[in-house]
């Protein structure tokens, strides 16, 4: 057991912690709720060790290669295989790595913050054990090397959200919620599964970097890329199939709608890692570019436009984002379009960071705002900001907690919304200037947007007397706003630790194949 | 359900949960496996739930123990994983070892030994055991709507 044993096995380790909490959480339940408690804490806090110390291995080490059963656990190609990698080989490269990070620190953050806010409801020990089988699928997605795998982790992922958006049974409209994310996503996963069934019949593997490896990018190929794109932008709710997003993120608890940004975002991995590294090698990577970056901008738009017409705070949220999902979109894309051409280097890669960087920034303020706005709920007891007002004179953390995020997302320094969002808009503009300019004025609509909830539901004459939410939910806030500030005063740590090494692990599609095909060494 | 359905179901009860356990013995050398052989058990359960009225039902087959054994095969199954992650997560350290299920198998045509596999076999009965505690309590849930049932499952 020395640090070595540790590094070299966190990838498995950081997938099994939670699956095993998630198991014994009922069983621990059944004691004591307070045991609980420490024990979900202490699994996501060892979790999100876990996903640090997994960043530092991919940071030293490079793509990191393990093997499930095999010996030794990184013989991803057995010697009496015919140079077919058999198992279920899971890979972690510094994208997936930075999304473990990003997954495990809301996860840890919205279970903390559930502790308080789900205090006097009943099944919490279902509860718990679903989130932390929520977190399993996200960390699974984003660290699998396995087409198959990942559908499996997706399914994971999908059931366990949709039972916790319906948790809160809401006289049936949160079911209702939940029953419509679970038929969307079902949907989408076997779409998915379909068109790994077919790469399965063509190229006999189901190992990203060994279908890369073969791909001839055939009709058939087209019809898969078209099916994994658009069912996994379809899971990470770009606008054209967004419809489940404002119902379940608006009727799932705080800390799940904070976690289902973050499980939407591990599909949106999916569609960069499926374009990039699967599909990267062969395809027209210009027009798949430009796919996304279509998909990018009526996000952005649309998404903003239908935000500033709600009146209920999550729903709101919820189509901001949607919003912010194009930022991402548009960000990844371009660097996509320009792949392999001069360009790449000249704007490209700066906006893949722009995009990347941008999924943790948003992770983080969305996040943020999903547990004010759970903060809010949970005292005021209704999510119409109509009938909300003067909550700051009760409420005073978590007025400033809102304000941090709020001005994080719409884009203003030191909060971290600010550095991505720049990033995009430099990049982007050498691509194509009326992108970014696009771009910009979702920014300015977001801050229209975010001032009138502002306004709405703290501002104003005292209605309603509340007091401040409990300790464990501030708790929960403060993580997130500790990363917001962080990546904002010091956008160049996360830059040069995180950002920059993920968005070239992912435009380096043939390091990642030969390092699995390699024999992971 | 008349006389002669319940009479049948007492009788083919033992039968249906005696054949499920084997299907989950035989995982590893047969056709089934866990899920399979968890689900006929949870028919099982099925067919005494409509031969019978819920209510009486439910004396006999509690819930709470029903999701125990989902908890406990889910558990074991992944101390099962975590058995082997001295070499690697999922490593099959049993196999070929001369221990519990770890008899080694010539290579050719055999008859099929129950005592093989290594950790296969556990994490089958593992397997099992989740699925007829999982699909055992969805199958109460949804057949307390039967005729004559209480309305209220909890």
């Amino acid at each position: 057991m020395s640090w070595d044993y540790f590094l070299n096995h966190s990838p498995a380790l950081i997938i099994v912690i939670p699956l095993l909490a998630a198991f014994a959480t009922p069983l621990i339940g059944r004691f004591s709720r307070k045991a609980m408690y420490i024990w979900i804490t202490a699994s996501l806090a060892l979790t999100e060790i876990f996903s640090i110390i997994l960043l530092y291995g991919v940071h030293t080490e490079g793509t990191m290669v393990y093997v499930m059963g095999a010996n030794p656990y990184n013989l991803s190609v057995p010697p009496d295989s015919g140079g077919i990698p058999v198992r279920i080989i899971l890979t972690v490269d510094s994208f997936g790595a930075f999304m473990a990070f990003t997954a495990s620190t809301v996860a840890l953050a919205g279970g903390i913050y559930s502790i308080a806010s789900e205090h006097s409801q009943t099944g919490q020990e279902k509860y718990y054990a679903l989130l932390l089988l929520m977190l399993v699928g996200m960390l699974g997605m984003v660290l699998t090397g396995d087409l198959f795998n990942f559908f499996v982790f997706l399914e994971i992922n999908s059931l366990a959200s949709a039972a916790l958006v319906s948790y809160r049974i809401d006289k049936g409209v949160a079911v209702e919620a939940a029953f419509k994310y679970a038929i969307i996503s079902s949907i989408g996963a076997l779409a998915f599964l379909f068109g790994v069934g077919i790469l399965y019949g063509e190229y006999d593997a189901l190992n990203m970097a060994m279908i890369a490896q073969r791909m001839k990018f055939t009709d058939l190929d087209k019809i898969v890329m078209a099916l994994f794109t658009v069912t996994l932008a379809m899971k990470a709710g770009a606008i054209p199939m967004h419809y489940w997003v404002p119902d379940g993120y608006g009727k799932a608890p705080g800390g799940i709608s904070a976690m289902l940004v973050t499980a939407s975002q591990a599909s949106l991995y999916g569609v960069f890692r499926v374009s990039f590294t699967v599909f990267g090698l062969s395809a027209n990577t210009l027009t798949l570019g430009w796919f996304l970056i279509i998909l990018g901008v009526l996000s952005m738009f649309v998404g903003v436009t239908m935000a500033l017409i709600q009146h209920d705070i999550k729903r709101l949220m919820a189509y901001h984002a949607i919003s912010q999902t194009g930022y991402m979109l548009l960000g990844v894309g371009v660097g996509l379009a320009t792949l392999g051409t001069a360009a790449f280097n000249q704007y490209g890669l700066a906006a893949m960071e722009g995009g990347i960087f941008h999924i943790i920034n948003h992770a983080m303020y969305k996040g943020l705002l999903f547990l004010t706005a759970g903060a809010v709920i949970y005292r005021v007891g209704t999510s119409d900001l109509n009938k909300m007002g003067g909550l700051a004179h009760g409420m005073k953390y978590t007025t400033i907690f809102f304000m941090i995020g709020a001005l994080s997302i719409a884009g203003i320094p030191p909060f971290n919304g600010f550095a991505s969002k720049l990033l995009i808009y430099e990049s982007v503009y050498q691509f194509n200037p009326l992108l970014s300019i696009i771009a910009m004025i979702v920014s300015i609509l977001t801050l229209a947007s975010f001032v009138k909830v502002f306004h709405s539901a703290f501002m104003g004459p005292k209605i309603y007397d509340v007091k401040e939410v409990p300790k464990s939910m501030l708790i929960g806030m403060c993580i997130l706003t500790f990363f917001i500030i962080l990546f904002g005063l010091f956008p160049n740590i996360a830059m040069t630790y995180l950002v920059a090494p993920a968005a070239k692990a992912l435009a380096n599609p043939l390091g990642y194949i030969a390092r699995v095909l390699g024999g992971g060494a | 359900m008349s006389k002669i359905v319940r009479t049948q179901a007492s009788f083919l009860y033992t039968f249906v949960l005696i054949f499920g356990f084997y299907i989950v013995a035989h995982g590893h050398l047969t056709p089934g496996g866990g899920f399979q052989g968890g689900a006929v058990i949870a028919t099982g359960i099925a067919l005494v739930v409509v031969a019978y009225k819920f209510d009486e039902i439910k004396r006999r087959i509690k819930k709470t123990s029903l999701t125990a054994a989902e908890g406990i095969g889910l558990l074991s199954f992944i101390i099962a994983g975590i058995s082997g992650i001295g070499v690697s997560f999922f490593y099959n350290w049993l196999a070929n070892s001369g221990l519990l299920f770890g008899e080694s198998v010539t290579y050719g045509i055999n008859p099929g030994y129950l005592n093989t596999a290594g950790t296969l076999p556990i994490m089958n009965l593992a397997v099992g055991i989740e699925v007829l505690g999982g699909l055992g309590v969805i199958v109460l849930y949804m057949l307390h709507f039967v005729k004559g049932g209480e309305r209220n499952a909890a």
